[in-house]
This record gives C-alpha cells, sequence and structure tokens, in this order.
C-alpha cells in the first residue's frame, strides 16, 4: 500500500499504451518506422530508418517523451579476441564472425540506441538505428536533448560514430591524440592479451557436481534449504 | 611652472599603465581552475570557468580523470562477475548499484528472487541510500565553512555501514547481491540492531535540520541560487533529488513495476518547485527520512523463506536485450543489457546518474558568482565514479 497512490499521475502502463506510442510514431515519421517490438507488459523498441534519426526525436518529443535518459552506440560484431579466460592449453576455437543483431534486427554492424521516457505516462521507448558502414555519422540530437551531447561526445569517442550538427566533438576520457575506438570489438583489452584472466577456475565444475548435468540445474549458489 | 621632460615622461607613463589596467580590467577576463584536486570536487573533476571579475560567463567541467572503462570490462566477466565491477561505480551506495543490474539479468533469465530476498534487497537498497545521502549532507556544511555536521555525518554513518558490514561482510563493496536472490540471509539479531540505528539515522537527520537548514547563512546562499527550471532538468535528463527539486514528480521506486518491495511501505515521494540549491538540498533530507521509514517498516514484514531462488550453478543468461534502471541515491542508475546466450554479457551500456546530471553544469553555473559555483556543484551532489565509470 503506498501513500501517494491518490495523487499518482497516471497507473503503470500497458501494452496497449505501447501500441498506441508505436501508432502514434508512425503515423508521425511513417515509413521510416523500420520495426518495433513490445516486451509483453515490459518494455518497447523502435528501429527507425538511419536518415529520420532526428525527424524520429523530434517526433517523440512532440508526442510528450521530454525526459532524455541516455545515448549509445553498440557494435555488432563478435569480438574477434574471446573473452580473454580461455584455457591457453586448449585447442584454440574459430572464433564466431556473424553479426547478429538483436531486437528488432539491423543491417548494419553498428546500431546507435537511445532511451526516451515519458514522465507523464509513465513509459519509455528505446530507439534503434542503423549506422552506415561506410560513413558512420549520424545526425546529432544535442540541439534537440541538451542531454543529448555528452552523450553524443562518449560514443563519438567510444565507437567513432561522428554526430553532423554536434557543437564540440572533443574527446572526455581519452587523449586527444588517441588512436581507435575502444568499445568497438575489434579494440583489444591489451590487460587481458598480456595476462590471462584467473577467472577461469569459476567456470571449472566442482567435483561433486562433476556429472552430465552440470550446468543445468544441478545445484544453487546459496543454500536455499 | 613648466613640466620638465622628466616630469613629462612620468606622466605620460602612469597615464597609460591607467589606460591599460582599465583596459585590462573591462575587456580580458580571468581563468579559474576549480579542481581536479579541489575538496569541492568530490574526486577529481575540473571544472573551467571563465570570469568576468566575480561572475561567471562560460564553465565547462572537465571529467574523466578516474575513467575505468567498465563497460569495456564486462565485455570479458561472467555475469555475476559483473556486480563486482559495477560496485564501485557510486561508491558511497554501492549495493544499489548491484541491484538494477542483477534485475536485468533476472528479467532475461526469466526468474525472480523470493520474496525474502526481495525484501532484504529493498532494505539494503534503502541503507546505502542513508550512508550515501547522509554523508552528502554532513559535507554540505564544509563546503560552506561549517565543519560540525561533517563529522556528526562521519559518526552516524558508521552505524549504517555497520549493518551493511554484518549483513554482507563489505563496509564499502558487499558484492551480496546474486542473479536469484542474495549470498546469505541476515545474520542474528540483526534486525533490532537496525532498528536502533535507524532511529540514530532519524536524530541525526533532525540535528542536521537544525544545524544546517534553519542556518540563516545556510539559506542565504542556497535560496534562489542555481535554479534549474523543470524542462531543463527533463532535457539534460537530470534524475533523482535534481529532477525532483525542479518540481517533476518522478521516482522510479514508485512510477515503475519491479519484483522489490517499495510497494511494502508507506511512504512519500518529496518534490520542491523551487529547483534551486536549497531544494534539492531539502529532498535530499526528506528523502533520508523517508528511506528510514521504508526501513523501519520492512524490518517487520521480513516474510520466511529460502533468499536464493533455484538457479544453475554456472549462469547462463539467454540472448535478449533488457533495460532496467533504479532510484539510486544519485539519480536514475540503469543497466542495458545485451546478451547472446554466453557466460558474460555481450555488451552492457551503464547510464549513471552523475553523468547527466553535471552535464547541466555549463548551463547552470553561466552568470553565477564564484563563491556560488561550489553551494550549487554540491547542491548538484555528483560522485566521481558515477560521472566516468
Amino acid at each position: 500500500m503506498t501513500a501517494e497512490a491518490d495523487d499518482a499521475p497516471a497507473a503503470l502502463p500497458g501494452d496497449g499504451l505501447r501500441e498506441g506510442i508505436v501508432d502514434d510514431l508512425r503515423a508521425r515519421i511513417g515509413d521510416s518506422l523500420v520495426d518495433s517490438h513490445i516486451a509483453p507488459n515490459d518494455d518497447l523498441w523502435v528501429r527507425v530508418a538511419t536518415a529520420s534519426w532526428r525527424e524520429t526525436g523530434e517526433a517523440l518529443k512532440a508526442a510528450g517523451f521530454t525526459y532524455f535518459c541516455f545515448l549509445s552506440a553498440i557494435d555488432w560484431m563478435p569480438s574477434p579476441y574471446g573473452k580473454g579466460e580461455d584455457d591457453p592449453d586448449a585447442e584454440p576455437v574459430e572464433p564466431d564472425t556473424e553479426i547478429k543483431q538483436g531486437v528488432t534486427g539491423g543491417e548494419t554492424r553498428l546500431q546507435l540506441l537511445a532511451r526516451l521516457t515519458d514522465l507523464d505516462r509513465h513509459v519509455g521507448v528505446t530507439i534503434k538505428a542503423d549506422v552506415p558502414d561506410d560513413a558512420a555519422v549520424m545526425d546529432s540530437w544535442s540541439t534537440l536533448y541538451a542531454g543529448a551531447n555528452w552523450h553524443e561526445r562518449e560514443c563519438h569517442e567510444m565507437f567513432g560514430i561522428g554526430f553532423n550538427g554536434h557543437p564540440d566533438l572533443r574527446n572526455m576520457y581519452l587523449p586527444t591524440d588517441f588512436e581507435g575506438y575502444p568499445l568497438r570489438k575489434d579494440f583489444p583489452l591489451l590487460a587481458r592479451m598480456v595476462k590471462p584472466w584467473p577467472g577461469i577456475v569459476d567456470v571449472e565444475p566442482m567435483p561433486a557436481d562433476d556429472e552430465d548435468d552440470a550446468d543445468a540445474d544441478a545445484g544453487t549458489d546459496g543454500d536455499a534449504t | 611652472m613648466t613640466l620638465t621632460d622628466r616630469q613629462q615622461l612620468s606622466y605620460i607613463a602612469s597615464q597609460a599603465a591607467d589606460a591599460r589596467l582599465n583596459v585590462e580590467l573591462e575587456t580580458e577576463g580571468m581563468t579559474l581552475n576549480i579542481g581536479p584536486q579541489h575538496p569541492a570536487t568530490h574526486g577529481t573533476l575540473r571544472i573551467i570557468c571563465r570570469l568576468d571579475g566575480e561572475q561567471v560567463i562560460w564553465a565547462e567541467p572537465s571529467a574523466g580523470y578516474m575513467h575505468r572503462g567498465y563497460e569495456k570490462l564486462t565485455e570479458v566477466r561472467t555475469f555475476p562477475q559483473v556486480t563486482t565491477l559495477v560496485n564501485r561505480i557510486d561508491w558511497l551506495g554501492s549495493f544499489a548499484n548491484e541491484v538494477p543490474f542483477i534485475l536485468a539479468a533476472e528479467k532475461l533469465m526469466e526468474i525472480e528472487a523470493p520474496p525474502r530476498a526481495q525484501v532484504i534487497r529493498t532494505i539494503l537498497f534503502e541503507l546505502s541510500r542513508i550512508a550515501n545521502v547522509s554523508l552528502f549532507l554532513g559535507d554540505l556544511g564544509v563546503q560552506m565553512g561549517a565543519v560540525t555536521p561533517v563529522f556528526l555525518a562521519f559518526r552516524d554513518r558508521e552505524y549504517v555501514l555497520n549493518l551493511i558490514e554484518s549483513a554482507t561482510g563489505g563496509r564499502f563493496h558487499p558484492n551480496f547481491d546474486r542473479i536469484g536472490g542474495l549470498k546469505d540471509d541476515l545474520p542474528k539479531g540483526w534486525i533490532d540492531e537496525a532498528r536502533q540505528s535507524v532511529k540514530k539515522l532519524m536524530q541525526f537527520c533532525d540535528t542536521i535540520e537544525d544545524l544546517l537548514f534553519g542556518n540563516e547563512i545556510f539559506q542565504s546562499r542556497m535560496r534562489g541560487i542555481g535554479v534549474i527550471p523543470a524542462e531543463v532538468a527533463k532535457d539534460y535528463g537530470l534524475s533523482g533529488p535534481n529532477l525532483r527539486a525542479s518540481g517533476v514528480d518522478w521516482d522510479l521506486r514508485r512510477d515503475q513495476e519491479l519484483p522489490m518491495a517499495w510497494d511494502k511501505a508507506d511512504w512519500k515521494v518529496w518534490t520542491h518547485p523551487d529547483g534551486d540549491s536549497w531544494a534539492r538540498c531539502w529532498i535530499r533530507l526528506q528523502e533520508t527520512r523517508e528511506s528510514c521509514k521504508i526501513v523501519e517498516q520492512l524490518l517487520d514484514q521480513i516474510p520466511a523463506g529460502p533468499v536464493m531462488t533455484k538457479v544453475p550453478r554456472i549462469i547462463k543468461v539467454p540472448a535478449g536485450e533488457a533495460w532496467v534502471s533504479t532510484e539510486n541515491p544519485l539519480g536514475e542508475m540503469g543497466y542495458y543489457v545485451v546478451s547472446k546466450g554466453d557466460l558474460g554479457p555481450f555488451r552492457v551500456k551503464i547510464r549513471s546518474a552523475s553523468f547527466n546530471n553535471i552535464s547541466v553544469v555549463p548551463w547552470v553555473l553561466k552568470g553565477v558568482y564564484v563563491p556560488d559555483v561550489i553551494t550549487i556543484l554540491a547542491s548538484l551532489y555528483f560522485i566521481l565514479g558515477d560521472i566516468d565509470r
């Protein structure tokens, strides 16, 4: 029982509300809305065309999504370096090179990702857009959402994605003359290259569980009894 | 009387010096560096201010002195190992950092912690908020030259840290949350001890209110200074008390469904219409009291049962994407977790509160006077680990 039940602005959102948001967005940006996904009673994703990234931001802001949560990117290429905790004596496994995008799909290696929240309707939306492989440049949201300024700077520094119309894409963390984009998967984590992570002991089967069902549901971490 | 050559030259020279001085005063500003080692920056944040006389005409925070690359490091960890990293993002309220990540992993695995674990999680979450914000309240005085509150804060925070330590084994970095529940149950006698400690923290809040918030100097340094309107706050993505101090009624503990126990307690979300430094500090004071209330009530209703649900010992999280954010001491802290069905996450985007909260600094510092820079920074309340990650 909560004290604020009587003055809460709206009930917690349902999937109907999320469907309404998708329809509303489709009415505003048309075919630029490539795909959408609703996790039942949980969350909403939309994927929009690269060219209409800024237009989507404008449309969603007009639709009530005035709270800027974050903006970032995903590099969908599997890391060619593994996790750095493989057994050094074992045969090297063939690294997985297939680029497979997640929710709402995609066609490019890099995807831009942003989240906006509607504080009145208590609902958030995650927006994705493909970043062209040959020219990783997108339109900037920094004049639309002031908070996007720093997030785009971070994204530029870590993923090498440029932003048209951003006032100042200086590095935040790294030296100005740093080469490479650390959060791209093909950027090696040198600490792991130099010294393999001892965490490998964590995934070895314990003697007692050394049966076939070791990785099924053999036991629990905590003592549940 | 005729001027000698020497007198003439001297006169011309003094006129020239005066003119130069005037020109310098009128047109040339001064750059003031605050930090990276300034006590008011709570770590290593550098603020570059361009001054015109006593007024700031341009300011820019320069973060990145503490960047540890957690988003990259999570990609080479297994899911249970990630909590060790994210513990160190906001180091004053560590347990609260673990919770949204664990909840995101549990969401992907479609499991939920048992009710007992949910309540204990919520209690520890609120205790870490009290530990975090009580230090802020004490530190607030130091920024204005009042030294007493900080000693009180360090003394009384110890009660909370002792509680967290006796339950989890770690004072600052509990690493207690597990996918599917908690590492252990509470030790014997902990609940009674917690009741005593929460009472002491309530008294601490009263003391601080008398010492600081009723103080005339404090009020004149805080009231009407550094006003952030609601529109600007939302635009920059300010969260937590900074957002509520601008009059936006938004609290993720109340406004979303999570498998936590906040809805089992009777508490209030405070807002303030002013949006100034005073409002931000006052909201935090009230929230500490509300947290104490939440803990007090939840201590009475911890259900019986296990604290850990049945999970495989080797945790593989099914492929998918999940976003979970919670109302952490500093504001909205969220994790966007992408899993590809492996032992570890494929990508984790860490949305930390201070990063957004501090990005408003260039906007809010424009036009303020130098002494107010420190109080505004203090009232925005950031933790360096939470900016740089």
